[in-house]
């Protein structure tokens, strides 16, 4: 780890943690119905979409309305989205003049989007048209990452009301969270991206002549656009020039600002974040990569205000940075370390004044080691899932933790709003797990927990290993599962790995090598993300409609308060005890053999 | 159920209105007005014509010119129009093979150059258009342009230390050199 590499890593934090106050405070205010400065501007708006709905907006739901809302509207999203992409060819902004998305690809994309996953099985720049990008992903962006936030919303109200049968509007929190929240900051975020040089325009594709034309082997193609092979069986080849660079250009700024706002993370080209157009300085990076944590910290002050108790806000926050903190270090030393292969060839990896140096495959010069590696650990801890660099190409261990940080459920930051009600969701079972070594009734926010909510808890938690080694399993012994896969030997077990991790969890984030646009895995993963998304969002509705009907209970002597330095160790430990109890024997068979197998050799 | 059914899809329609279309066109109205040259992509405009994108890489083989990072985008390196890295993982023989190949074609180009290889120059970037190279990559070249151009090896480092981008604010990211403008930039002067 250089000096610089830790300057540009504590001001991250520092400006991250300078925020959360603020902003945490403005989205209290927004959730309450509190005057928050945007209501001359958008107000109007927001009650017009109200009366088009039909809603009124102090009518209250209980949870099972709530829920019912939730599902519908999802669902029709879902249902909107696969029909787009049937039909793009149909529609006008298709500049490039793409057909229709294949079924499969189609089910998964939409699942993705609207799981606020952001999984891609498809490369955007040679697959969707603008309309599709803005109609379709756009959209999701912006109202997946509002129904996360709306149930964590529902869910502190669960836990701040008392003898209540209601949890609040899902229509007045969707509508809300998108106008006063995540529309303001995206607007603001995708100006200064395009200020940097992030592209925003509906022009077609540019044309540049190449200062020296490049000469390289052309595959050749059959009549049907099928490779033709030699005798040996590999695809035949033949001399060509290239005089001209297409460069790919579109409304990209707008959908990336909310893609890391929302913590979506489905880029708008085909790398990500890694490509110029979509993230071309080193300050464009650092405004990207606040943006992927700046709303799942904010909420947790939100949620302490909320409850009339910021310390309560705080102390979940202060669990989820350790426990971020410590896997960076990892990832930066994994890293800078390189690979012993390139070193063995005679190469320097040593980070100087001329170079960052360290493992620079799939990696960009502006960001370098540090960069890099934040990024990659933000966007695990966070269920983003956009990446800067590609995470296939990291050294073993800087490839595992973006893996384990995904599989700790994602409540290390989280998604918007799901993140922090799974946090919640542990932050009860630490309790419990208190409770019963001094056994004692556990309470949370002066609320008793009984049966009925461990057992949703528990429910919670057992589904995403359930998922995601499942599907793992299932893809390792199988022919359609393996022949996937790009890296051989331990590396193609961990690109199954993380493929099913990664959608097992709403990241979205890839080992990109594994071909995933087959048949198999579309239709796994669309399951493992639907089931990841609504598996949690029913029962921590079902949580919060049970939370609210209960009275308080006053703080005793036996009260475990769930602000103290203690109770922030015994969520960490809680939270990295199901985490590793669940997954080590599958990351020892991944990435673990891989390193040992690497600095042995 | 029945009485939600409507605000369901009267709100899918009104938001993705507002966040799909109303939305990315304030932008791209805003963007279009404030940085025009940004928002189409900072195009390099040579008598009018684009040559390229100061911020998207070209590939460069020449002796004469600075090469910048292998490119792992298909079916030709740098293809602006279909992004990608390599993905090979760090044990894979196919990475170790291509670097050599990387190293063979460096070290044929400048036989006994004595400088240490920086790793930028022989493995591929991540996006595949990756514009820059390190400092470092820039010394390594500077003898076998000034051989190949007839040139003072002073004159190209000092070239090169013009086209040498410090880290934005003295903190963020890492020193860089833009490989298409410095070879712009050396065309201009010969």
């Amino acid at each position: 780890m250089t000096i610089n590499g830790l300057v540009q890593i504590g001001l991250y934090f520092v400006v991250l943690v300078a925020l959360v106050k603020p902003l945490g405070w403005y989205m209290a205010r927004v959730y309450e119905g509190q005057p928050c400065g945007l209501d001359r501007v958008v107000g109007p708006l927001e009650r017009l979409i109200y009366r088009l709905c039909g809603v009124r907006q102090t009518e209250e739901m209980n949870w099972k309305t709530y829920a019912v809302a939730m599902l519908l509207f999802n669902g029709a999203g879902l249902f909107a989205l696969y029909a787009l992409q049937r039909w793009q060819g149909f529609f006008p902004l298709n500049p490039q003049g793409f057909g229709a998305v294949a079924p499969d690809l189609a089910f998964n994309t939409a699942a993705s989007f609207v799981t606020n996953t952001n999984w891609q099985a498809y490369g955007g720049e040679m697959t969707l048209s603008y309309l599709t990008q803005m109609l379709g992903l756009t959209v999701q962006n912006f109202v997946s990452a509002a129904t996360g936030m709306a149930i964590l919303v529902a869910l502190i109200r669960g836990l701040a009301r008392r003898s209540a049968l209601t949890i609040g509007n899902f229509w007045t929190d969707l509508v809300r969270s998108i106008l006063y929240i995540l529309m303001p900051l995206a607007l603001l975020l995708s100006l200064l991206l395009v200020s940097q040089g992030v592209v925003q325009t509906f022009a077609s594709y540019q044309t540049a002549t190449l200062l020296q034309p490049a000469s390289y082997a052309k595959p050749v193609m059959d009549a049907n656009g099928q490779p033709v092979l030699d005798e040996q069986g590999q695809p035949k080849t033949e001399p060509a020039m290239a005089a001209e660079q297409v460069l790919a250009v579109g409304p990209a700024a707008s959908q990336i600002a909310i893609k890391q706002l929302g913590t979506n993370g489905g880029g708008f080209f085909n790398v990500n974040s890694a490509h110029p157009f979509e993230n071309p300085t080193p300050w464009s990076n650092f405004l990207q990569v606040l943006a992927i944590l700046l709303v799942p910290a904010a909420l947790c002050y939100t949620l302490g205000m909320m409850v009339g108790d910021t310390r309560q806000g705080w102390a979940l926050l202060a669990a989820m940075t350790i426990l971020l903190l410590c896997f960076i270090p990892l990832g930066l030393w994994a890293e800078q370390s390189g690979n012993p292969a390139f070193t063995a060839l005679g190469i320097d990896q040593a980070s100087s004044a001329g170079q960052s140096g360290g493992n620079m495959e799939g990696k960009e010069i502006r960001f370098g080691i540090t960069n890099s590696v934040l990024w990659s650990a933000t966007t695990t801890a966070a269920s983003n899932g956009s990446v800067n660099s590609m995470h296939d190409s990291y050294t073993p261990l800087g490839g595992l933790v973006p893996l384990f940080l995904m599989q700790f459920g994602e409540v290390v930051f989280g998604g918007v709003g799901s993140g922090l009600y799974g946090m919640v969701v542990f932050a009860i079972i630490a309790v419990f797990v208190a409770g019963l070594m001094v056994g004692r009734t556990p309470e949370y926010l002066g609320k008793k927990i009984e049966p009925y909510e461990m057992k949703m808890a528990s429910l919670l938690i057992l589904i995403m290993p359930i998922v995601v080694l499942g599907f793992t399993a299932v893809a390792s012994v199988t022919g359609v599962g393996t022949s996937s896969i790009f890296n051989p030997g331990s590396h193609g077990f961990s690109e199954m790995l993380y493929a099913y991790t990664s959608m097992g969890n709403n990241n979205g984030s890839a080992f990109g090598g594994l071909s995933v646009n087959t048949p198999f895995y579309n239709l796994t993963g669309g399951i493992a993300m639907l089931i990841a998304r609504f598996w949690w969002a029913i029962p921590t509705l079902a949580l919060a409609g049970a939370l609210a009907r209960k009275k308080l209970v006053p703080a005793g002597p036996g009260t475990l308060p769930t602000y103290t330095p203690l109770f922030i160790v015994l969520l960490i430990g809680v939270v990295v005890l199901v985490g590793a109890l669940t997954f080590v024997p599958a990351l020892a068979l991944g990435p673990i053999i891989e390193h040992i197998l690497m600095v042995s050799r | 159920m029945r009485t939600q059914l409507r605000p369901a899809l009267v709100s899918l329609v009104a938001l993705t209105l507002i966040t799909g279309l109303l939305y990315p066109l304030v932008v791209t109205g805003i963007a279009q007005v404030l940085f025009p040259r940004q928002a189409n992509g900072s195009l390099i405009l040579i008598n009018g014509q684009p040559v390229g994108s100061s911020l998207i890489g070209q590939l460069f083989d020449a002796p004469k010119y600075f090469w910048g990072r292998p490119s792992a985008t298909s079916p030709f390196p740098y293809n602006a129009a279909a992004s990608s890295g390599s993905n090979l993982g760090p044990t894979n023989d196919a990475l170790i093979k291509a670097v050599q190949a990387r190293i063979d074609a460096l070290k044929t180009a400048d036989p006994d150059n004595p400088l240490p290889l920086p790793v930028d120059l022989v493995t591929a970037s991540g996006s595949g258009l990756d514009p820059h190279i390190s400092p470092a990559s820039a010394a390594y070249q500077v003898r076998r342009v000034a051989r190949a151009r007839g040139m003072e090896e002073a004159a190209v480092r000092q070239l090169v230390s013009q086209h040498t981008e410090g880290r934005q604010l003295g903190i963020l990211g890492e020193p860089r050199v833009n490989v298409l403008a410095l070879n712009l930039a050396l065309d201009t002067l010969k």
